[in-house]
């Protein structure tokens, strides 16, 4: 799960990170009154949405005034935000933050994840700060330090002390810093975070070490421990379909092709969207329905795909193991009654009880085409989208 | 000849109780696993079917000498169960729990290092040697005993229709492993193939993969350097959004790693076959092993 720039930095005061003064502001009365509320100028006014590369799109802005922090704050709410993470559509920003501007000196980078192959909580920290660190580690992987934390041992001041000083740190930043990222690795482990950037991390001129930025996510795993953490959820930052889906324990990720598709198990969906790919069509989503599907959970998933008007066909693709053909096929047919289907389904069954499944559908009196094998079903949805 | 299942593995199931741990340990029963043991805390004494539930995994090793242990308590339970399966000695722990938190299991899998567990998944389908011993929840049907080839993937049901495939066009299989889609896990792509390279039934392997990680990549560098025998691969996820996790928390591309194309070109490189149409894996596999 992602959460906001803004509220990131709320958990970072928690902790005793330091982060500029600021506050959230919905409108540019309000972006007014928190800029006055700082006491001076210039302000930063920062668009809030779930994506990066903001300030490249237009979408973070320094004020001088009163008058241009407001201003700035009429333009940038309600602003479609255009960024390499958003698509050419853009992401509709509803909120700002408004930040005290800060007198910069240097700008590092710092982020907390999780190593997969090593199974250790990396911290990696760069002088390379502000840039696009993606692109520092491909083209300088040098100016990036790795400091792997075992987390049954925990973090321990010497692992703050080589990040400190690999960054050229000196003097009060040292000790600042290295109190800093010891909090940091504390919210990382309590909430179950699978990425924390701050990027930049900024010295000041008068020497002090502030978060200038913040990005959280979240394990989705974890969550069931984190209720206050799902309080953060903003829907208006996800796909309509997808927060629907969401709801009955669907995994359903909409993509921008017209063929939809319905699949159990995740490897095996992700397979079937690259099937249509190769026969010539796209595939307008990823839905897995999951090992135990019931017949409700077809019907949901019927009507989430349905509910994507670019569909012009839709194909079935289940691998019956525990969860019987049989009993997949009675789930289908009810659901396309229900349903009303009007597109035509393709359906690809194979396992267990295969052969009743196959009759099910076939005296169903319905416009449901069977097909043979993976193959011969990724040429017959293609076919029926290209007319 | 087979890997790391067969005929003398001795079952326990921790959650044995459970819906999902009766449903599937009959299961294995039924397919001729020897399921020596439940776990089940409080339930001690008790009985599923025939087999004698206890109360911890260290008094149904005493009693019974499992030496193979199968997960399904939930996810936030697991940790717990994963532990204590290797405290008691238990040599292999095949974790079929879906969704435990990864800081969880990278503490596990730290905490086991160096003990001599090993942990297949979590979020798998478990593990089969066919004609021998199921532990997980593939449906036992499907496969094809004999060898002469080995499987390894991080899928449930993408495995299942490989192996369909494979049994269709008549290719039997040593021992099918799923190790998982989620991004720490016990067992990985390495430890299958070093395994099937040094059993001498197994004769080829399929290997399939999915965005995410780097397994895939590693996997493709030792291949090169100490595989022998043929390996066939494929890899899911070409159509995936960048930044999205497809169901499987391990599935996902961030920034430029992870991707598909990535893997496949890695996998080239390793010198394997790779599968460019899922439709045609099994004919595939006919032209590769068959010139074995």
């Amino acid at each position: 799960m992602k959460i906001h720039e803004y509220q990131a930095k709320e958990l970072f005061k928690k902790y005793d990170i330091p982060v500029p003064s600021g506050g959230v502001a919905f409108n540019p009365e309000e972006a007014g009154k928190i800029a006055t509320a700082l006491g001076g100028f210039p302000v930063v006014v920062k668009a809030q949405i779930h994506a990066g590369g903001r300030g490249k799109g237009g979408g973070v802005k320094i004020a001088g005034s009163l008058d241009e922090a407001k201003a700035l704050a009429k333009k940038i709410i309600g602003m479609s935000l255009v960024t390499h993470q958003t698509g050419p559509e853009g992401r509709l920003v509803k909120k700002v933050l408004v930040e005290q501007g800060l007198n910069i000196q240097k700008e590092l980078y710092l982020g907390i994840i999780p190593d997969r192959a090593s199974a250790k909580i990396v911290i990696m920290a760069s002088e390379a700060g502000g840039m696009d660190i993606e692109e520092v580690a491909e083209k300088t992987p040098e100016k990036i330090i790795k400091i792997f934390v075992d987390p049954l041992a925990g973090i321990y001041p010497y692992h703050c002390r080589d990040a400190a000083f690999g960054l050229n740190l000196s003097g009060g930043a040292v000790k600042e810093f290295s109190a800093m990222l010891k909090n940091l690795y504390s919210l990382f482990v309590d909430f179950d975070c699978s990425l924390l950037e701050i990027n930049p991390l900024v010295i000041t001129a008068e020497g002090s070490v502030i978060a200038l930025d913040a990005k959280i996510n979240f394990d989705d795993n974890a969550l069931f421990r984190h209720k206050e953490i799902t309080g953060y959820r903003d829907t208006d930052e996800e796909d309509p379909l997808e927060v629907e889906a969401s709801k009955f324990n669907l995994n359903y990720i909409k993509m921008d092709g017209n063929v939809g598709n319905m699949v159990n198990g995740a490897g095996l969906a992700m397979a079937t969207m690259d099937i249509i790919k190769l026969a010539g069509a796209e595939p307008a989503n990823f839905l897995d329905v999951g090992g135990g599907a019931s017949a409700e959970m077809v019907e949901n998933g019927f009507r989430i795909i349905l509910g994507d008007k670019n569909v012009k066909g839709i194909f079935i693709n289940i691998f019956g193991g525990i969860l019987r053909c049989d009993v997949l096929a009675e789930g289908v047919v009810q659901a396309a009654r229900k349903t009303g289907m009007n597109v035509p389904v393709v359906i690809r069954m194979e396992g267990t009880n295969v052969e009743a499944g196959r009759k099910i559908l076939s005296e169903s009196g319905l416009n449901l085409i069977t097909a043979v094998d993976l193959q011969d079903a990724a040429q017959k949805v293609a076919k029926i989208v290209r007319v | 000849m087979s890997i790391f299942v067969n005929n003398n593995t001795r079952l326990l199931v921790q959650g044995i109780t459970g819906k999902e741990g009766q449903f599937h340990t009959r299961q294995c029963v039924t397919y001729g696993t020897g399921v020596v043991a439940g776990v089940t805390p409080g339930k001690g004494g008790q009985k599923m079917d025939e087999i004698p539930v206890f109360n911890t995994v260290k008094e149904a090793v005493e009693k019974t000498g499992a030496n193979c242990s199968m997960i399904f308590v939930p996810p936030s339970f697991a940790a717990d169960a994963i532990m204590e399966a290797a405290d008691a000695g238990i040599a292999l722990i095949v974790v079929i729990t879906e969704g435990i938190p990864v800081i969880d299991m990278m503490k596990v899998k730290n905490y086991i290092a160096g003990k001599k567990s090993r942990i297949i998944g979590p979020n798998c389908p478990g593990i089969i040697t066919p004609g021998e011993c199921k532990v997980g929840i593939m449906p036992g049907h499907i496969h094809k005993p004999g060898g002469p080839v080995g499987v390894v993937s991080r899928s449930g049901t993408l495995t299942y229709e490989v192996v369909h495939q494979l049994t269709q066009k008549g290719i039997g299989q040593t021992t099918c492993i799923g190790i998982g889609g989620d991004p720490v896990n016990g067992t990985n792509f390495i430890d299958c193939l070093d395994a099937f390279q040094k059993d001498k039934d197994t004769k080829g392997i399929v290997m399939v993969g999915e965005i995410g990680g780097t397994a895939e990549e590693e996997a493709s560098d030792f291949i090169s350097k100490n595989v022998t025998k043929p390996v066939v691969g494929f890899i899911a996820g070409l159509t995936a959004p960048p930044g999205r996790r497809m169901g499987h928390a391990g599935a996902i591309i961030s920034g430029k790693s992870g991707t598909a194309q990535g893997k496949i070109a890695a996998m080239k490189k390793g010198g394997i076959h790779i599968c460019d149409n899922l439709g045609v894996l099994g004919e595939l596999c006919v032209s590769v092993f068959d010139h074995a």
